[in-house]
């Protein structure tokens, strides 16, 4: 019989880079929790009595335990320790005695209550990893999604056991897998996603273990502890704890001496270099540079370690879109808020309940939106490319050797306001990678092309103006937008070939079809949707925050002067 | 990297124009130089005559007409070539940097790089993205980060004389601030710093503008109270170019901007101010340039500048009246009246 030659389409399986569990760096960091907790504790114990911004140690103790105390009577958490109160009133009292002592000894007991208060914040931010608890939560993910992926799409009553739908069907993982898989096998890999929504989160941790990788370990804001069935999920995903509330340079120092530590020690770590999820739904221009810098510093202090064989860290950004983000809403609400102030006026039009999440969860199963996560290309710790040897590549592809930036003197040297710099360059490096490998959906174009429109008609209104527009305003011609939708369509095909953006494969259909897919896809889930067509066959925006919300996710293009 | 036989540093220097041998002379009071001279012949002769630019050279220079000399022997670079050339050394110079190597620049001036394929036109003005300052130039082509500026009045024949003077140098990194302090600084040479490394080099290349202004009103026989005039309006219309191209206001009011627009607007040694005087003394910008030994780098900034502030929409009178001056559209005394009835409304609408 002659064969048609049609195969079935396989879809790429990642095998885990490192079989034996036992190997992976944060399983020996589990192991070695309490000599890592000491290390923590050590390095940022030094660091804080190197640093004094101005201050006397006493007034940063007294600052601290001020503050903390404050924090216990006024904002305490289920999550926090039972003797919380009476350790902070233990750390006041003992500083008070300090006043006491004879001139000679007060410095020494200052410095016995800051190391007592480093370790004890150290001790509460270290993860709790355990290897039978990051199986069962990894099992329950993939198997929870694609079970019900399958239920919902496959028709049938049998269709929850079908395995005709993966995960990955709905999840498109693009951009350089490979050289990540094989660069975290020769070094340590930093991820920096951007972030919109809360489902980056459990999206990224799917996105690693699918890509065979070993955990992460990732910042998780205190209060996910707060309910056990989180605290379970999250310490078995190596998480660690960063509590918001606490804000004094000696927590900061000894969350920034964690990463580091981990870091260097060769744990894989995740940051949302953006601090928060994007509140207005642009692509993170400024970025939080405290974590950032700590891979910096990982990076110098293995250099100046005497081992021969020397980690190298590698960032990696990765861009995440959907055509929705289910906080949208508020999102944008509470940006323009802060940013309008009085000139804003909220209107209450929606709201997050955990029925509006369920619904979502189940409309995002069933319905055809795509998410798409892009692997951008790694980076060194100055933003330089990295190739997949894991050698720095300068501007004309020689490989350089980045030890050299932190020489002085031929010799590796700290200095902190040099990687300060680092820090910033490397931020903008990042923010350019994030540009470069964000997708561009259709969804995306309607939006922009819709609100750049509506600007252009009412120009002499300022952006809190054009939010306010009357019904009337808010429709436009169908053929006029078509023609405008070409316009930028075409701009962003251009700015593709010189691999400026990424564009999704839906829109490269007929230009109609594109728009009808932006159209059924912008905000699908929402209350009300942002731009719809109406009878006429017009665009007709039914909420002009939303399509705000949605159209700054193309700023940065320079695509407003087509406008 | 640094010589370890000698017991003192060696540092580079790139280009033995006066400005370039001025700096090459202090540094050697501490340090070991190696000074680059692009001209086989030229090098030979300084070699021998120990002269370059007039000036005579102290013992501890040592001539290279090989730039992998200076990027494999020195960790400290001071390039200190006219702007036209800078890109072209520096890629020259670039596959020799590594990046430990700290490069500290001298040059006033600015580097218009339009990529092979754009054209400019109506559509696609000149703008900032076309154009950049010498720091700029060195992060585009080579790996090297710690990177920083010398700017301030730096009359080179003064500096040969031993006269009181300073200097700022510029750079984002503190390190490179203290590094230049360390290998300038003596008793007769002060130096100062400023992170504002961009706002620090537009003082410097924009000044050069007003330089040509300032020969000019000598050259038509015109007095102090017509230079004053011409240097504090230069110094408005400086910080509103600065400001829109991303240095900020502080960097003017200093050393390296009023300071070194004094010097030159006031000095008949610097090369920008005898541009200036001889236009006004009816030369044309070619006859000039044919016999001028150096590069005066404000011809070539007003240029920039002018096109500059026209796709920014910024107004500047003086750049745009030299612009046409430069290009035969005006005559000395047309452009006299027209600055008299140039509708200036508030003196001061910066601060």
């Amino acid at each position: 019989m002659k064969s048609l030659g049609i195969k079935r389409k396989t879809k790429k399986k990642y095998k885990p880079i490192l079989k034996n569990a036992k190997t992976w760096p944060v399983m020996q960091m589990a192991k070695k929790r309490k000599e890592f907790v000491q290390l923590v504790t050590e390095e940022s114990y030094d660091n804080l009595l190197e640093l004094r911004r101005g201050k006397s140690l006493r007034e940063e103790l007294e600052m601290t335990i001020f503050r903390e105390k404050q924090r216990v009577k006024n904002n305490p958490w289920k999550v926090d320790p039972a003797d919380d109160f009476a350790y902070w009133e233990e750390q006041h009292e003992k500083l008070m005695q300090v006043e006491n002592l004879p001139e000679e000894e007060k410095d020494g007991a200052l410095r016995g209550i800051l190391r007592d208060i480093v370790s004890r914040y150290s001790n509460e931010i270290a993860g709790n990893f355990i290897h039978s608890h990051y199986n069962v939560t990894r099992t329950l993910v993939t198997i929870g999604f694609s079970r019900l992926l399958n239920a919902a799409r496959v028709k049938g009553p049998w269709s929850i056991f079908s395995n005709q739908l993966d995960l990955d069907d709905k999840i498109h993982i693009k951009g350089r897998t490979d050289e990540l898989r094989k660069l975290a096998k020769i070094g340590t890999v930093v991820m920096v996603p951007t972030h919109y929504s809360n489902m980056d989160s459990v999206l990224i941790g799917w996105v690693i273990q699918h890509l065979g990788l070993p955990p992460f370990i990732y910042g998780a804001g205190l209060n996910l502890f707060n309910l056990k069935i989180f605290a379970y999920f999250m310490n078995s995903v190596g998480a660690y704890k960063v509590d918001r509330r606490k804000k004094n340079p000696l927590y900061l120092e000894t969350l920034k001496s964690y990463s580091t530590i981990a870091i260097r020690e060769g744990c894989h770590s995740l940051f949302f270099p953006g601090g928060t999820r994007s509140r207005s739904g642009k692509i993170e221009k400024q970025l939080k540079l405290g974590l950032l810098g700590t891979a910096i510093e990982a990076q110098r202090q293995v250099f100046q370690s005497e081992e021969d064989d020397q980690n190298k860290v590698f960032i990696v950004p990765v861009t995440i879109n959907y055509h929705f983000v289910l906080e949208a809403p508020s999102l944008i609400n509470d940006y323009l808020k802060r940013k309008g102030q009085q000139r804003y006026y909220e209107e209450n039009d929606e709201y997050t309940t955990s029925y509006k999440i369920s619904k979502f969860l189940l409309k995002f199963f069933t319905k055809g939106s795509d998410i798409s996560v892009s692997i951008g290309d790694a980076l060194d710790v100055l933003g330089n490319r990295v190739d997949t040897k894991g050698n720095s590549l300068d501007k004309n592809g020689q490989v350089i050797d980045i030890k050299d930036y932190f020489k002085s003197n031929g010799e590796v040297t700290e200095n902190h306001q040099r990687e300060q710099e680092y820090n910033r360059i490397l931020g903008r490096q990042i923010v350019k990678e994030f540009h470069k490998h964000n997708r561009v959906f259709s969804s995306h174009m309607v939006a922009y092309v819709a609100f750049r429109m509506l600007g252009r008609i009412h120009k002499h209104l300022d952006l809190y103006g054009l939010l306010r527009l009357q019904d009337e305003d808010l429709i436009i011609p169908y053929e006029d937008f078509k023609k405008q939708f070409v316009v930028v369509l075409n701009a962003l095909k251009k700015l593709q070939k010189q691999q400026e953006v990424g564009l999704a494969d839906h829109l490269f259909m007929d230009v109609d079809e594109v728009i009808t897919h932006g159209l059924k896809n912008v905000g699908m889930y929402h209350a009300s949707l942002p731009v719809v067509k109406n009878k006429k066959g017009n665009i007709e925006v039914q909420s002009m925050n939303l399509l705000y919300f949605y159209h700054n996710k193309l700023l940065g293009y320079e695509l407003e002067n087509l406008f | 990297m640094s010589s370890k036989t000698s017991s003192k540093k060696l540092v580079g220097v790139i280009g033995a124009g006066s400005f370039g041998t001025a700096i090459a002379n202090i540094l050697a009071e501490k340090s070991n130089v190696l000074l680059y001279v692009r001209d086989e012949n030229k090098a030979k002769e300084i070699a021998t005559t120990r002269v370059s630019s007039s000036q005579k050279i102290e013992e501890n220079i040592e001539i290279t007409t090989n730039l992998a000399d200076i990027g494999n022997r020195c960790e400290i670079i001071f390039p200190i070539v006219p702007s036209a050339n800078f890109r072209t050394m520096i890629r020259k110079l670039a596959p020799y940097l590594k990046p430990y190597h700290v490069l500290i620049h001298g040059t006033k001036g600015l580097d218009l790089n339009i990529p092979e394929g754009e054209v400019l036109s109506k559509e696609n003005p000149l703008s900032r993205k076309y154009v950049r300052t010498m720091s700029e130039v060195i992060l585009e082509e080579t790996s090297v980060l710690r990177v920083g500026c010398l700017a301030g009045p730096n009359l080179a024949r003064e500096i040969q004389e031993r006269q009181p003077a300073a200097t700022v140098v510029a750079s984002h990194f503190e390190e490179v601030i203290d590094e230049g302090q360390k290998l300038l600084k003596n008793d007769r040479f002060m130096v100062y710093g400023s992170n504002d490394l961009i706002g620090i080099e537009f003082c410097g290349v924009l000044k050069n503008i007003i330089a040509i202004g300032s020969g000019a009103v000598s050259g038509m026989g015109l007095g102090e109270n017509t230079r004053s005039l011409l240097i504090s309006r230069g110094m408005v219309e400086m910080i509103h170019i600065g400001n829109a191209l991303g240095g900020n206001t502080k960097a003017f009011i200093g050393l390296a901007g009023v300071g070194d627009l004094i010097a030159t607007c006031s000095s008949s040694l610097s090369r920008n101010y005898t541009v200036g005087y001889r236009l006004a003394k009816g030369e044309t910008i070619d006859e000039i340039k044919a016999s001028m030994e150096e590069v005066a780098e404000g011809i070539n900034t007003t240029i920039i500048i002018k096109q500059l502030a026209d796709s920014l929409n910024i107004r500047v009178p003086i750049t745009e009246t030299l612009h046409k001056i430069i290009h035969g559209k005006m005559t000395m005394a047309e452009s006299h009246t027209y600055f008299m009835k140039f509708p200036f409304r508030a003196e001061i609408d910066f601060i």
